[in-house]
């Protein structure tokens, strides 16, 4: 039997407002297999056979360097986080389908506010990109797990685990202060975040997209929520991905060498570079590690907002949660990643 | 986008990544360790792709007409098919390099630099080699026929320099070494040519101007063109 999925599915939005739902003709409701014009099936065909002819040209398009690096950047971008990509999917399609809701009820603390620091505990066991846990965080919701405990994993998981640790220490030889500031640094915040959402957040900010609802056996639910979380997930990434290789390729380094004096702003500019970049969470260590120019401090916020609030996540959460959601989580969560990394940092380094 | 272009589109994407890591080409995107999970993780998304081809064929027949608004969103998912499949874009180079300053960062408390391998000349990395020169003033490079491969990049003066991407998890996040040259230095060579240069250490240094971060020299005696190496990244 189909699981019941759509509980947590909230369809009182304001029309017009989930990212993928432009107001399309209302669907025949049943009946034969609806009658299109011309199927996407016709129009990928002609799309393919198109790219091959002009095969050539394209190739002499992105030839010149500074394109050549942005394609580079942008396809190493997505090959890094297909695995992760595909393994969240695969796990988020698990949790809908295969882990009962009784199981949520029993791992976590009843009370909400317990759930939140359990549920961010929980995500330093899974090893992980960004990429993975925004799907696994939004099947955790549908699955009732209140939002708030699902919010702490979603933002705890990729920023403390035991991979993204030992790169840090790996990183900062010197320093391995670093290493414990940036596992309590990104706890609180993930902690915190969650608490917040508690007491200000609102339910019908989450607007989970609908997933197809599948008669029959348990391996076609499966694979309809594998196959709608790749193509929905994956798309998202594609942005985020795309975004990241053009502030790669378009800010010069150099102009950071003007900013690094500046304690304040060098903060500032870190945090802005880590939501900009878009590295995955167990590479931006080295990355710091490399702009020695600035201080530690400045260092760890970046390396605190990175993992939590990027252009890619926030794609990728768009697509997930709804624009009314991540228009409000990510300024949320990068404004507490700075002022906690900040304390942090000013105590431990 | 019905269930069947969408599985088109996995089966692209997966076939994409499967081929990509089958052969030499991931090497030019993300580091080797990653490879199993590419295979994995490209096998999974050819097996849901065909399972829902499956689903959808068969289920043609009993014919229930539910009619969903599939992500449109999943139609970008062939940009990066177009870019393995067709455009295949090399590894980063030159015009990288230039962006960005050397990753020449301050070792550990206990750099302990190890003697030198036997062999005339003996084979560094440039990494090791600009460490060894920076933060070991030389001592375990005095004396030593040294042999460096990478490719050519323009240095801030005009003049040809050693360098190679350094790169820790996928190429976002590529930094280059970079080396300098003095003595017989690879003049009129367009950049991104891969050399092997074998030279000697010089206590020569130079500042890149993009992190004020320090470039050692080398001291070159010979040089030579060569095909660029499977793996570029260091």
């Amino acid at each position: 039997m189909t699981a019941p999925e759509d509980v947590t599915e909230r369809r009182d939005g304001a029309p017009g407002d989930d990212t993928d739902r432009t107001p399309a003709p209302p669907a025949p409701p049943d009946g034969p297999a609806p009658g299109r014009r011309v199927g996407s099936v016709e129009i990928l065909a002609v799309l393919l056979v198109l790219l091959v002819v002009f095969r050539n040209p394209l190739a002499e398009l992105v030839s010149a360097p500074r394109l050549q690096t942005w394609t580079t950047v942008f396809v190493s971008v997505l090959v890094q986080a297909v695995p992760f990509l595909v393994f969240g999917v695969v796990l988020s399609a698990v949790i809908a389908v295969f882990v009962p809701r009784s199981f949520w009820a029993r791992a976590l603390p009843r009370h909400p506010a317990l759930a939140v620091p359990a549920a961010g505990l929980a995500g330093v066991v899974l090893p992980g990109c960004e990429c993975g846990s925004v799907p696994i965080a939004g099947s955790l919701i549908r699955r009732g797990v209140t939002p708030a405990a699902a919010l702490a994993f979603l933002l705890a998981a990729p920023a403390i685990n035991p991979i993204v640790l030992t790169a840090t220490a790996v990183a900062f030889p010197g320093n391995p202060e670093m290493v414990v500031a940036r596992g309590v640094a990104s706890l609180i915040v993930a902690v915190a975040m969650g608490w917040l959402w508690l007491r200000l957040g609102k339910a019908e900010w989450i607007k989970l997209p609908a997933r197809p609802h599948e008669d029959g056996s348990r391996l076609k639910a499966f694979v309809a929520a594998c196959r709608h979380d790749i193509m929905h997930a994956g798309g998202f990434l594609v942005v985020g991905a795309a975004a990241a290789a053009t502030i790669n390729v378009v800010v010069p380094e150099r102009w950071l060498q003007t900013l690094a004096d500046n304690e304040a702003l060098s903060i500032i500019a870190l945090a802005v570079l880590a939501v900009l970049l878009s590295i995955c969470s167990e590479a931006d260590a080295f990355v710091a590690a490399s702009l020695s120019q600035f201080s530690l401090t400045s260092r760890l916020v970046f390396l605190v907002v990175g993992p939590m609030v990027d252009l890619k996540l926030i794609a990728m959460q768009t697509g997930v949660f709804g624009r009314r959601f991540s228009s409000r989580f990510a300024p949320a969560t990068f404004v507490a990643a700075v002022l906690v990394g900040t304390g942090i940092g000013a105590v431990l380094l | 986008m019905n269930k069947q272009a969408q599985a088109v589109i996995m089966l692209l994407f997966g076939g994409a990544i499967l081929k990509a890591s089958l052969s030499d080409l991931y090497l030019r995107y993300v580091k080797e360790g990653l490879r199993p999970f590419l295979i994995g993780a490209g096998l999974l998304l050819v097996a849901a792709a065909v399972l829902t081809l499956w689903y959808d064929l068969r289920g043609k027949a009993q014919a229930h007409g539910e009619h969903h608004h599939e992500p449109k969103v999943g139609w970008l998912l062939l940009l990066p098919v177009l870019g393995l499949l067709l455009v295949a874009p090399p590894a980063l180079g030159s015009d990288a390099a230039g962006q960005a300053g050397t990753v020449l960062t301050a070792p550990g408390t206990d750099s302990d630099y190890p003697a030198l391998p036997p062999g005339d000349p003996v084979d560094l990395g440039l990494l090791d080699y600009a460490s060894r020169a920076v933060f070991d003033g030389g001592r375990s490079l005095t004396g030593r026929n040294l042999r460096l491969t990478g490719f050519v990049t323009p240095g801030p003066d005009g003049e040809p320099m050693l360098a190679r991407m350094v790169m820790s998890c996928c190429a976002a996040d590529g930094r280059p070494i970079k080396v300098a040259l003095s003595g017989e230095v690879p003049a009129a060579v367009p950049a991104d040519t891969w050399i092997q240069v074998v030279g000697t250490w010089t206590d020569r240094t130079a500042q890149d101007p993009v992190n004020d971060a320090k470039v050692p020299y080398l001291q070159v005696a010979s040089w030579q063109e060569i095909a660029a190496p499977k793996q570029q990244y260091e």
